[in-house]
């Protein structure tokens, strides 16, 4: 049975892992291979890293970081931030990556999706949503949410989860869904608008945004129906461990894969 | 480290390359990449790895003149182990994009059939239905990872060594000789995966040792490489 995985984010800005409240008073964390080691050592299923570098010095750094970690962490690797086009998503897989997510990029331009589909498979192209719920209306049935981005100070007109339905369509092989109501605040994942997209596609989805504890995560999976579940802060504090958050799937029968229980 | 399986990684565009020559390399392995057919002169074992299409994947590995070379490898009955594509390539036919494979294994890659989510990505249990020494130490059941939407239905099913379950169950792991195939990563599945990919390169190493008639047993699979090198790497 396919397990739920749990995955650690990391923020990288100029190849070095950094920590801050909403991209300011960014302070250094250490290198970027090392602490994904130590998470595949303590049993992330994957590690994102976000690069969230200024774009015109980005290149270098994050390539080498990817590399230096692809080296050393066996467990798959993705990459999101500031990949615009076919031949910078090729130079980020060919360091090492396993897959590309795209956010603004993909609602500047979404035929960039079906392009690096085209050319890598899906499986490679993540397509992140950043999602900012609506204020309900009287013609309102059900809730409903608008894409955001450059880290939610930009609305589009795109309506979440029929953006979700048409980046499946042009090529997405996974969704990584970032509630902005909750990012941050550590108040649980969007549950809702989590299971809105779920169950209209049929990639995984990787929820985000809003973790402070391992029940949290079975929320995002028993309710929400995601197949992947995100954090940054609470891995990164050591509020709670990679384990902590495992135990608990596993307590509320999630299916998880355990650390070293695989190998006798 | 003299004395050590020599490795070639076919590159032929479609695959993390750092990934598995660096997984091989922490299990002891000397590793090369071929870009054409002079990279896997004097080389013990064959590695085809790949993401991505079939067809394609097939085009670049004629334009770079490894077809033929990698089809007589095989046909000679040397090492050779094909992951994710790189395990769907060996048999006769893909129906994604319809593409003509390798012909080594009978059999056709289909789509996977009743499938919850597509593609079928994550770590998935791998049940073992055959004892094999590629599985030497790893418990039946084990996570390996997975990303794929397409695997190999063979017609010989004595060469299935594991099921994986994502809709309907699909052969997950084969031998066939010194032939094998896995439609998961085991570069990319932590401590299982390393331990899977040592215990090849154990494989190789008594191959190697038979065919320079050395007896049997004096570069088993546990000499060089055992389950601490797994666990170190």
């Amino acid at each position: 049975m396919l397990a739920r995985r749990v995955i650690p984010c990391l923020d990288v800005a100029n190849g070095r892992v950094v920590k801050g409240t909403k991209f300011v008073n960014l302070t250094d964390e250490g290198d970027p291979a090392e602490l994904a080691e130590r998470y595949a050592r303590e049993g992330a299923d994957e590690i994102v890293f976000l690069d969230i570098t200024a774009a015109h010095e980005r290149r270098g750094t994050m390539l080498d970081a990817v590399r230096r970690t692809a080296s050393r962490a066996f467990v798959p690797l993705t990459v999101g931030g500031g990949v615009r086009s076919v031949e910078e998503m090729r130079d980020v897989l060919r360091a090492g990556a396993d897959k590309v997510s795209f956010n603004t990029a993909a609602v500047a331009e979404p035929a960039l999706l079906t392009a690096c589909a085209e050319r890598f498979g899906s499986q490679a192209v993540v397509c992140a949503i950043d999602a900012r719920r609506l204020s309900a209306t009287t013609a309102d049935t059900e809730a409903r949410w608008e894409v955001v981005t450059h880290g939610g100070r930009c609305p589009t007109v795109l309506e979440a989860v029929a953006w979700a339905m048409r980046v499946v369509e042009l090529g997405a092989g996974e969704l990584l869904v970032t509630s902005m109501d909750r990012d941050g605040t550590r108040s649980g994942f969007d549950t809702e608008l989590l299971s809105a997209i779920a169950t209209r596609v049929r990639v995984p989805v990787i929820a985000s945004g809003g973790a402070a504890g391992p029940e949290d995560f079975v929320a995002a999976v028993r309710d929400g129906k995601a197949d992947a579940v995100l954090a940054a802060s609470i891995f990164h504090r050591r509020t709670h461990s990679i384990a902590d958050v495992k135990a608990a799937m596993a307590a509320a029968g999630l299916p998880v894969r355990l650390n070293e229980a695989s190998v006798s | 480290m003299s004395g050590a399986v020599k490795i070639a990684v076919l590159d032929y565009g479609a695959a993390n390359m750092v990934s598995i020559t660096r997984a091989l390399a922490a299990v002891g392995a000397e590793v090369g990449v071929a870009a054409d057919p002079s990279g896997i002169a004097g080389v013990d074992a064959l590695v085809v790895p790949g993401v991505g299409a079939a067809r394609p994947a097939m085009d670049h590995l004629r334009d770079r003149g490894l077809l033929e070379p990698l089809r007589r490898w095989v046909h000679d009955g040397k090492p050779c182990l094909g992951i994710c594509l790189g395990y769907q390539l060996l048999f006769d036919m893909s129906d994604e994009g319809e593409a003509p494979t390798l012909g080594l294994l009978r059999g056709r890659t289909v789509a996977l059939v009743d499938a919850p989510t597509l593609p079928h990505i994550g770590w998935n249990s791998v049940e073992v239905v055959r004892d094999h020494p590629l599985f030497d130490g790893i418990a039946d059941g084990s996570y390996f990872y997975f990303v794929h939407s397409y695997a190999p239905a063979p017609v010989d099913q004595n060469i299935v060594l594991a099921t994986t379950t994502h809709g309907r169950p699909f052969a997950s792991a084969v031998a066939r000789g010194a032939l094998y195939g896995l439609q998961f990563h085991p570069e990319k599945s932590s401590d299982a995966g390393l331990r899977l990919l040592a215990n090849f390169v154990g494989l190789v190493a008594a191959a190697a040792a038979s065919a320079a008639g050395a007896p049997s047993g004096v570069a088993g699979p546990s000499a060089a490489v055992g389950p601490s090198a797994a666990g170190a790497a």
